[in-house]
């Protein structure tokens, strides 16, 4: 094979001259860390929310929940970020949609790909909720409130800290994926890894080497994810409940 | 206050229906192919000897370490371009197409061999001693005792991944390619119509997606009574 190999490339200086091409990259992987990681803690607290409203009494707060899972996760990633990002500006009153428009760039790439995720990944963290929540007996349910105690405190004290032991794996599953996903953002231009890897290519003309170099930042972001999920779900378990699946 | 405006929706309805038959072209194919080599690979992976379960594993690993957007690129930036050298095709033949088929297809197994990996797992493993116990070989234990069992304990599951990889396919934006989702956008870019040609796009997902996934979930209720 006729390629000639050349893995200093990314020791070298960029066309501006400010950095490395390495250092391109773990620009990149700043901006892929900083979306998911924002992007997830919204994801954890608004998937609780509406998970905790799946399973309530109320038939319309059922119904609402019902509604956002339906619709985030029957629309495709791509074009609920192109709707975020395109079709939102347009649809708000044109003050704040010019406003928006006005603002910088990467600025408008990041809040756009941040709600995106955020809502997306927000309904799939819904669900195991609610799975965590409804794979519990329904005696915990009834002695909670036979005991005295109101709805909110059974689901803060009794049924949620259960719950949530049960689906750290499903849980670790969709934190991986949100890093992952956050790939997704690339495609309205923000500066994130898989943006860089395609920048690199046009840039060194070695395309191997931007390839190899950001696949690997992704494996290992993804086993690094993996190693801390592991150690939650150790430190969360719940004697003789859990343990034993 | 935004005046939409729908009129370049009726005449792009053949532009927009070619790009569903790409659409659906990537995600039939990507399924098909998913299916039996991520059943071989969820067997190799269950098999037991090292040698097999080894690379299996270590496939479905990296597959499933990777965006989906980094994997379109490098079938579509990398390894065509590893195939020129090394047989010397046209550079100028449009391989975004087959590029794209091979990608989904390599990537969707990864996670149907999980999947079908638990399904096998489903079954007693009573069965797989009686079997044995009545001389058949590992490929006919698989044949015709476990996997029959399986494929009806996973069908939900594999349903619900190919409702996922429908609205996945959207991704071969990314090397230009025309699905729905890209023949929706083109149009939408060229008529100065973005809002109105993106929500259609997420309006028409919606309701199909929705709809299958209210079958697959009627299946499940049926298969359980």
């Amino acid at each position: 094979m006729g390629y000639a190999w050349n893995w200093s490339v990314l020791l070298s200086a960029t066309p501006s001259g400010e950095t490395t091409f390495l250092g391109w990259l773990l620009a990149g992987l700043q901006w892929t860390l900083g979306l998911s990681l924002a992007a997830w803690l919204v994801a954890l607290i608004i998937g609780t929310l509406f998970g905790v409203l799946r399973t309530v009494p109320n038939r319309w707060l059922r119904g609402v929940a019902t509604t956002y899972v339906e619709i985030f996760r029957n629309v495709p990633l791509l074009v609920q970020l192109f709707i975020w990002y395109f079709v939102l500006p347009e649809l708000l009153p044109s003050t704040w949609g010019s406003a928006i428009k006005q603002s910088d760039p990467l600025m408008q790439q990041f809040i756009a790909a941040w709600l995106c995720l955020f809502c997306f990944t927000g309904a799939r963290v819904c669900e195991q909720v609610r799975g965590g929540i409804e794979s519990l007996p329904g005696g915990q349910r009834n002695a909670a409130l036979a005991l005295g105690l109101t709805l909110p405190q059974t689901y803060r004290q009794v049924l949620l800290p259960m719950a949530f032991r049960i689906i750290v794996p499903p849980l670790t599953s969709e934190f991986l994926n949100i890093f992952k996903n956050s790939a997704v953002a690339s495609t309205i231009g923000l500066i994130e890894l898989s943006r860089q890897a395609q920048q690199l290519v046009d840039y060194t003309a070695q395309p191997y080497e931007a390839f190899i170099a950001v696949t690997l930042l992704y494996a290992l972001i993804n086993v690094v994810v993996m190693l801390a999920m592991r150690w939650v779900e150790a430190t969360t378990r719940f004697p003789g409940f859990v343990g034993g699946r | 206050m935004y005046e939409f405006d729908w009129s370049s929706i009726p005449g792009a309805l053949p532009i927009l229906a070619k790009g569903m038959s790409v659409t659906l072209e990537l995600t039939l194919t990507a399924i098909a192919v998913g299916i039996v080599w991520g059943a071989l690979l969820a067997m190799a992976r269950l098999s037991g000897k090292p040698w097999l379960s080894w690379p299996a594993a270590t496939y479905v690993n990296v597959f499933r370490a990777i965006p989906l957007v980094m994997v379109i690129l490098w079938f579509y930036l990398i390894v065509p371009a590893l195939l020129q050298q090394l047989l010397h095709v046209q550079a100028s033949t449009d391989i975004r197409m087959a590029s794209a088929l091979v990608a989904f297809s390599l990537f969707e197994s990864a996670y149907y061999a999980e999947i079908i990996r638990a399904g096998i797992q489903s079954v007693p493993k009573g069965q797989v001693a009686a079997a044995q116990a009545l001389g058949m070989p590992y490929a006919q234990v698989m044949r015709w005792v476990v996997l029959p069992q399986a494929l009806r304990n996973m069908t939900p599951l594999l349903l619900t991944q190919a409702i996922i990889l429908f609205q996945d396919t959207s991704l071969v934006y990314v090397i230009g390619l025309a699905d729905f989702f890209g023949a929706a956008y083109k149009v939408g870019d060229r008529d100065g119509r973005l809002v109105e040609l993106l929500l259609f796009a997420g309006l028409i997902y919606f309701v199909i997606c929705y709809a299958v996934s209210w079958l697959v979930k009627n299946l499940q209720r049926k298969s359980v009574a």
